[in-house]
């Protein structure tokens, strides 16, 4: 390293800039959006370009819940006990409209929208949402967490 | 000789109406009548009706032309391995007497059949093991499938169990 090849950055930033790299998702897959999540997941799309590469299966080692598909009233609860076992910070991504408004099930057993039960990030409409618009979701969601106040 | 015919010749009145619409027999039989019906048909050689296929119901509350007639029509759908042929019975009840005999005596797979009728149409089954709700969460009120049931309802959300 030169001499003045050194730069000056907030602490905040250089955090945010970290987690927006490294996204740990919990995919909450229930319906047909799962198809076009493991679309998105695979090698074609490359989710891996925004550190979002690698999905856990529990969320205790998760920071993303990304939830793909209908959430009927009995899955509910589920829905908000895995919410509440992951760790700060986490952030939630409503992937799909019956996750943003419950869709075109205006029932007796859809949810309508997951935002009743658990605060949403961001929102991905679509029935079901292109690739592109869930990495668009996901370039904004990246946007929200490096813009964050951090708390260390 | 016909299903139908035999099922006739048999128990007579019980059976208050048939039809063989295209070779797909149908027979109304009454509800007192049902188990010997429904066991005559599985334990019968020539019957043999071992698997129940299904076992659904139909609300005819606002069905054109029977709106005045009993509500609900219970559906056994039989089906007989050794003979390849099938055979539809259903039972009539009133709407303030939804209550049909169980048949998971019979066929076990009737138990949850029969509980997934009651949670959506609240027809009760007498001498059934366990009928709790099958497909809603136990703190839905009301019987979501029911021609009644207003199609956006809304009921409060449940919470994790505690």
């Amino acid at each position: 390293m030169g001499v003045g090849s050194f730069f000056t950055s907030k602490l905040d930033e250089a955090i945010g800039w970290a987690r927006k790299y490294s996204i740990f998702q919990y995919p909450f897959v229930t319906a047909c959006c799962g198809m076009e999540y493991m679309a998105t997941a695979c090698s074609h799309y490359d989710i891996d370009r925004f550190g979002a590469g690698l999905p856990r299966f529990s969320p205790r080692q998760a920071d993303v819940l990304f939830v793909v598909g209908t959430i009927s009233h009995k899955m509910a609860p589920v829905l908000k006990r895995v919410y509440d076992q992951m760790t700060e910070p986490k952030w939630v991504v409503a992937f799909g409209v019956c996750t943003c408004t419950g869709g075109f099930y205006d029932n007796y057993a859809t949810v309508q929208g997951i935002d009743t039960i658990i605060p949403v990030d961001v929102y991905i409409p679509g029935c079901p949402p292109r690739p592109e618009s869930v990495i668009d979701g996901l370039m904004k969601l990246q946007d929200k967490i490096a813009a964050q106040a951090q708390r260390y | 000789m016909s299903i139908l015919a035999e099922l006739q010749r048999r128990f007579g009145d019980a059976v208050v109406e048939t039809h063989d619409h295209h070779g797909d027999p149908t027979a109304v039989v009454a509800r007192d009548a049902l188990l010997a019906v429904l066991a005559h048909c599985r334990d019968d050689a020539a019957l043999a009706f071992d698997v129940l296929m299904d076992l659904t119901a139909v609300d005819y509350l606002k069905f054109p032309g029977r709106e005045d007639g009993p509500r609900f029509e219970v559906v056994y759908h039989l089906y007989s391995l050794a003979h390849n042929h099938r055979l539809r019975l259903k039972v009539r009840r009133d709407e303030d007497d939804p209550n049909v005999p169980s048949a998971v005596a019979l066929w076990p797979i009737a138990n949850w059949l029969e509980r997934e009728v009651w949670d959506m149409f609240g027809v009760r089954f007498e001498g059934h093991p366990d009928l709790r709700r099958l497909l809603m969460y136990e703190e839905f009120v009301g019987h979501p499938l029911r021609k009644d049931y207003p199609i956006n309802r809304r009921q409060p959300l449940i919470g994790p169990a505690s």
